[in-house]
């Protein structure tokens, strides 16, 4: 049998969504033979799985260019938010490990499922096409609606699972509905002959609405207002590494479809949209900070925050150039490894059937576990964005830009933002130091699995902070590679 | 008048005659009843524009597998009659104006296009596929890769539901 070049170029583009996928069906396979005690070894096979599709980014990254007659593009922008995605998916399974033992519920089918949504974010990132795109996006959906819902036993997350998967579903339709819109007023659902077809002739109402649906739809999914409603419940009653996931990864590959189509389809319709995107950031930034200042529930506390940073998000998304598509870029990264830091900690301290969540109960822990409080202090302070962290070269970056497109009163909105989440997150560090420590609390040993994510957020955040000029060149890189030359 | 137009105008006639039963029977049985009508006569519909693979995929998709899921849905739920609250009478209020609207705005767009003004935008070099052999062709080259991709999606919906269903032991 002979194989063609552009059979292997193919192969070779989709490296890492084959070998997720590949080492998915595996556990699926592989589970029924193991028995319920021997569980813990398909994490394990799944971590390798995520290890090996890190090597398939870099085989990809070698080979830049189409695939599957254009449906897939692999650029630079592609491999950055896949490594984003898949080094997300990485530290969340290692987080799982002891977590669903701590639980009972040790079951491959839930490392299969991670493997299948990072597979599905990766077709989010690189997709080309919105039909490509929509199906991406489902296979990160479905698995996440039944993650959420993975401690069976407990009715938070059930009822969770059930509000993530209608009101998902809902916004889903939305998604569809615009590209069919798009279709119809332009002719063609590719991401990059959709700009050219909007280049050649003025903005219908057609192609608006469609764009607006589709605002609607990924929305929902990155999280942003008014969209957000059903973000603290789902985030709350998820299994807290399940949070970490999706409180990351998925942001990431789906900002990364919206500058897709935003910027490089509806490019010529910046001013169309610009409006909605102002709005939007204003009301997300405000709407996360001013509920998560009155939550005593921390994990509660830290899903309003993610909300809030999606606002922030937002700020260098509105400015619309490709620094600012790079500020995004840089600033997913960033808020991926302190977002994922900080869930991971309350997977650990929350102790079994995630009794442990109120600020309360963290009462006194710099005393107790000082190295794990010290790790928890730095994702907050990174969140808060303090110098020498991830957090604050990411604001930075994004206010930058946003200020070089001249968006000044958004900038000065996201600031005022900036100083009221300072609140919520010194308050529960200061909990951690100088409340009186809680009497009932028995500390337990954290896991070396669970270490070892730390320990990569914690120095992956450290290192944002300190050295950001590599991971920001490669996001330059990545923002230019968008532009169709 | 010709064959097929007669055939459109009493499928299209069935078609919102059974969406307006769908909306207005307080059984949700009825409502679902009417809604295979709906499906059926839009099948029609897509056999007179020539698609007969869309149309045969709505009959077995829509009016069989979907349909029979709603039906048994709402006969192991043992759904009463529907309850009337205050707000359904301001989205009666609301809605009726608001669908009314939406109609009339999608009704311009398809003058429109009849005319031919949006026609213009609609970019060249797309090829409409009418022939179930054309369609599949496409399917297995051109977009190949989400063909495939629908396969695992479908499996990821198959494991989550046997993880959410399964009898713990």
């Amino acid at each position: 049998m002979q194989i063609s070049a552009e059979q292997i170029d193919n192969l070779q583009r989709l490296a890492p969504e084959l070998i997720l996928c590949f080492f998915g069906i595996l556990i699926m396979v592989v589970d029924p033979f193991l028995g319920a005690a021997r569980q813990r070894v398909l994490g394990w096979v799944a971590f390798i799985g995520t290890l090996a599709a890190l090597g398939g980014v870099w085989v990809a990254s070698h080979d830049l260019g189409y695939a599957y007659s254009n449906l897939i593009r692999t650029d630079q922008f592609s491999i950055f938010v896949h490594v984003v995605v898949i080094g997300a998916a990485a530290l969340a399974i290692l987080a799982s490990l002891q977590y669903l033992d701590n639980e009972g519920i040790q079951r491959g089918e839930y490392y299969a499922l991670v493997l299948f949504a990072a597979a599905g974010m990766g077709i989010l990132a690189g997709a080309n096409e919105l039909v490509t795109s929509f199906i991406g996006l489902e296979m990160s959906s479905i698995s996440s609606y039944v993650l959420v819902g993975f401690r069976r036993k407990s009715a938070q997350s059930n009822e969770a699972s059930l509000k993530y998967f209608i009101l998902g579903s809902f916004a889903t339709a939305f998604f569809l509905y615009g590209i069919a819109m798009v279709y119809g007023a332009t002719g063609t659902t590719r991401i990059d002959a959709v700009q050219t077809a909007l280049a050649a002739a003025p903005l219908t109402s057609l192609s608006m609405l469609g764009l607006g649906l589709i605002f609607v739809g990924l929305g929902f999914k990155v999280v942003i207002a008014p969209f957000q409603i059903y973000a603290p419940d789902v985030y709350e009653g998820a299994p807290t590494p399940v949070t970490a996931l999706l409180a990351s990864a998925p942001k990431a590959a789906t900002f990364a479809l919206m500058i897709r189509i935003f910027y490089v389809s509806f490019g010529s319709a910046q001013s169309f949209w610009f409006w909605a995107v102002w709005i939007s950031a204003v009301l997300t930034m405000c709407i996360g900070n001013l509920a998560a200042i009155v939550q005593t529930n921390v994990k509660r506390m830290l899903a309003y925050s993610s909300i809030a940073h999606a606002g922030y998000i937002l700020v260098a998304f509105a400015a619309s150039t490709e620094i600012g598509i790079a500020a995004v870029l840089f600033y997913l990264a960033a808020y991926a490894l302190m977002k994922l830091g900080a869930f991971l900690v309350i997977a650990h301290l929350g102790q079994q059937g995630e009794r442990r969540l109120n600020i309360q109960d963290y009462a006194g822990l710099g005393s107790k576990q000082p190295v794990l409080a010290a790790c928890f202090s730095l994702f907050l302070l990174s969140l808060l964005g303090l110098p020498a962290t991830g957090g604050f070269f990411g604001k930075f970056f994004a206010f930058q830009s946003a200020l070089d497109s001249r968006i000044v009163w958004l900038v000065v909105i996201a600031a005022i933002n900036s100083v009221i989440g300072a609140y919520y997150y010194l308050r529960v560090i200061i909990s951690m130091y100088f409340w009186d420590p809680s009497k009932d609390y028995t500390p337990t040993a954290v896991a070396p699995t669970l270490s070892f994510a730390l320990l990569v957020c914690a120095v992956g955040t450290l290192y944002l902070g300190i050295l950001p000029a590599r991971v920001l060149s490669l996001a330059k890189l990545a923002a230019d590679s968008l532009i169709l030359h | 008048m010709s064959l097929p137009l007669i055939v459109f105008f009493i499928c299209a006639l069935i078609a919102v005659v059974g969406a307006i039963l769908l909306i207005v029977s307080r059984e949700p049985i009825h409502s679902a009843l009417s809604l295979i009508l709906v499906m059926m006569a839009l099948a029609v519909l897509y056999l007179l524009l020539g698609a007969e693979f869309i149309a045969a995929v709505q009959i077995i998709v829509y009016a069989g597998a979907i349909m029979v899921l709603f039906v048994f849905v709402i006969m192991v739920l043992n759904a009463g009659e529907e309850e009337r609250t205050n707000w359904s009478r301001i989205a009666k209020f609301a809605g009726l104006p608001l669908g009314f609207f939406l109609l009339m705005w999608m009704a311009h767009w398809m003058a429109d296009a009849a005319i031919g003004r949006t026609v213009a935008n609609s970019g060249g070099g797309t090829t409409v596929a009418f022939s179930t052999v054309e369609l599949s062709k496409l399917l297995f080259t051109k977009y190949l890769f989400p063909f495939e991709a629908t396969s695992i999606l479908i499996l990821i919906a198959i494991l989550g539901a046997l993880v959410l269903a399964k009898r713990e032991n």
